[in-house]
């Protein structure tokens, strides 16, 4: 475990140039009576291949900063501050032409629910080779043989039968495979896991998060895995970030983090999951709900419901490092809550 | 498939036999056909005489039988109006109708599903909100007033376009057709139009609605997240899975506008189906009027028929719960 962790640490300390770079986004809602901070000044770095876990109760901001990403924030939402970067070229003001190009070529999404990700009138086969044909400068017949080869990557049974095949002749879990085969269909260097396992099978979520981890390590590319699922992202994630009402609150490697959370919303996450080897009377529980976006404390979002808040939390905490992480708890410097 | 046409066709039977029930209760009740064909001053022994011909003492199930086989055969008794018989007189109507009707729906398609994409994906923008608008007025104005207005303007005011008939028609044996003369083509374009405007409105409101409705569901936000181009996400995608309602509602429409076409008919004096069933109605011409609803039932068996083999092709889904299988492979 500890070598696995210095390793990890290891290569996030050589800091190759960033894949994904966000600096200070934030998304305001914009209705009639006013605009409402959906997501307040994040900043995170990925590098290449890497797999970083976004973590948070629904209504974070994890998936806000997902669609944000990839450019397909739904109105009244929209970007009023700060900068995406991938691959050194800013993408969040480029024009939708642009953004498009570079959708499902560069950078991909997997969304939540496989049922109703694939388009129930038209073959797989249909579905890989025009998404195949709109990013790769290939044939019809190169590109079926494509989708073929990536069917089989992602672990399709008789994919030249299957291929003909319509969305609603496949399992849930099968379906899952198919939309990360058209996820990673040109070979993009990021992709944005929303969920990818909630809508499935207990039983089929290991698998397909192992084959999602395997197919990107294989291509080179990195993972946002987005989950509520602490459990998931220490099996997945080299690095995990942790939201909470609309900001960042703590990031750093998974193995350190978890070992040592530094922010007490963290941990009292890692404290509400189960354990099959420690035996413990009772999970912890949070007490209280996470504020509404635009009930926000103006100091730390958190202190409303933090069991040790101090004075000072009523101003607002900024990410500041601790070791190989960054907690943004005034209380992060002490000893930890958690061992 | 054919599983499915041969349920249909099973539906068909019944429904045409019910339908026939009722023609034949028109027949049966409405009017004495014996008081009709005779003059007033015949004796009752011409009477019996006549009514034992027309078989009406034999048991009312044995003539719904009788009446049941000859329909089979086409065959519906003379017209009391013209004396002649009647699937002759339906035979020469029907084209000029059929022509008519698929013209307008064809057009009222390739605009209206056009208008109602358009308005969908650039829903809120001034060009949007106009095409809503004249979609409005389309399905709110009745078809005659449409009529009326365009032959004064094109007939009266431009005299550019004939107000009335269908033009010169030619003869292919079974079948009158206006398409292959510059006056029947001329004298289509206005009933055409008062018809499609109607449709091209319903078409587009409709189209409207359900791309709205498609362009929530997830796998449009998928399409997007793989970079699918704008029209693709549009055409290939979203529209096709509004397909459905639109070729029910289209369905409708052009039986409905095929068997009652009356009040566009009669501004344009149009020699057509719903012409001539006002002319029966005005007569008391029941054998045509039992006829003209044996046939009009059928069409629209016809049409459901074919809306049903369009959702075969176009939603896959279909023909698997036709077949009652499970979600197996």
């Amino acid at each position: 475990m500890m070598a696995l962790a210095e390793l990890d640490t290891g290569r996030t300390a050589a800091a190759p140039a960033p894949l994904l770079s966000v600096r200070e986004l934030s998304i305001d809602f914009v209705t009639r009576r006013g605009s409402v901070r959906a997501l307040d000044r994040v900043s995170f770095e990925m590098a290449p291949g890497e797999v970083l876990g976004l973590v948070g109760e629904s209504g974070a901001g994890k998936s806000l900063s997902g669609n944000a990403i990839i450019g397909l924030i739904d109105p009244p939402g929209r970007i009023s501050g700060g900068e995406i970067h991938l691959e050194g070229q800013r993408i969040d003001n480029l024009a939708p032409a642009e953004m498009r190009r570079l959708r499902g070529r560069s950078l991909a999404a997997i969304f939540q629910d496989p049922l109703t990700s694939l388009d129930p009138l038209m073959r797989i086969g249909e579905q890989l080779t025009e998404t195949i044909l709109t990013h790769l400068p290939m044939s019809r017949r190169e590109a079926r043989g494509r989708a073929l080869e990536l069917l089989k990557a992602v672990g399709i049974p008789a994919p030249e039968l299957r291929i003909e095949h319509y969305p609603h002749q496949f399992s849930g879990g099968m379906r899952q495979r198919v939309v990360i085969a058209l996820a990673l269909s040109a070979a993009p260097k990021l992709i944005i896991a929303d969920e990818p396992t909630t809508a499935l099978d207990v039983s089929i979520q290991a698998q397909i998060i192992t084959l999602l981890k395997q197919m990107c390590r294989e291509q080179g590319t990195a993972i946002l895995l987005v989950t509520h699922d602490m459990g998931v992202i220490a099996e997945t994630a080299d690095r995990v970030a942790v939201m909470y009402a609309g900001r960042l609150i703590e990031v750093g490697p998974v193995e350190e983090v978890l070992r040592a959370p530094r922010h007490v919303y963290t941990a009292g996450l890692i404290g509400s999951i189960p354990s099959l080897t420690q035996r413990r009377e009772r999970l912890v529980q949070i007490d209280g709900a996470m504020p509404r976006p635009g009930a926000v404390p103006s100091g730390c979002p958190f202190a409303p419901r933090c069991p040790k808040r101090i004075d000072k939390c009523s101003e607002r905490p900024e990410l500041m490092a601790f070791g190989n992480s960054q907690a943004a708890c005034w209380r992060a410097g002490e000893e930890h809550f958690y061992a | 498939m054919l599983l499915l046409i041969l349920k249909r066709l099973g539906n068909a039977v019944i429904v045409l036999l019910a339908v026939a029930l009722l023609a034949f209760t028109i027949f049966k009740f409405l009017g004495d056909p014996v008081q009709l064909m005779l003059n007033p001053q015949a004796t009752q022994e011409e009477r019996d005489m006549l009514t034992e011909r027309l078989g009406l003492n034999d048991p009312v199930p044995l003539q719904f039988a009788k009446f049941v086989f000859n329909a089979v055969q086409g065959e519906f008794g003379m017209s009391y109006r013209n004396q002649l018989p009647v699937m002759q007189v339906i035979a020469e109507r029907f084209p000029a109708t059929l022509e008519l009707v698929l013209v307008s729906t064809i057009a009222a398609l390739l605009i209206g599903l056009p208008l109602g994409v358009f308005a969908a994906i650039k829903g809120g923008t001034v060009l949007a909100r106009i095409a809503h608008l004249v979609s409005m007025i389309g399905v709110s104005v009745p078809a005659f007033v449409i009529g009326i207005v365009l032959i004064l303007v094109f007939s009266i005011e431009l005299k550019v376009l004939p107000a009335f008939g269908r033009g010169e028609v030619v003869d292919l044996g079974y079948w009158t057709t206006g398409f292959l003369t510059a006056s029947g083509r001329a004298a289509l374009v206005m009933p055409a139009i008062s018809l499609a405007l109607f449709q091209i409105s319903f078409i587009m409101r409709l189209v409207t609605s359900e791309m709205l409705e498609v362009l929530r569901i997830d796998f449009i936000r998928f399409a997007r997240a793989r970079g699918l181009k704008a029209r693709a996400i549009y055409f290939r995608h979203a529209l096709r899975n509004c397909l459905m309602p639109v070729v029910t509602i289209t369905g409708m429409l052009f039986g409905d506008l095929i068997a009652f076409t009356l009040v566009t008919e009669i501004v344009f004096q149009w020699p057509g189906m719903g012409f001539l069933f006002v002319q029966s109605v005005q007569y008391v011409d029941i054998p045509v009027m039992a006829a003209y609803l044996m046939i009009v039932c059928c069409i629209f068996i016809l049409i459901n028929l074919i809306v049903d083999l369009i959702y075969v092709v176009v939603d896959p889904r279909v023909d698997q719960l036709v077949r009652g299988g499970s979600n197996g492979r």
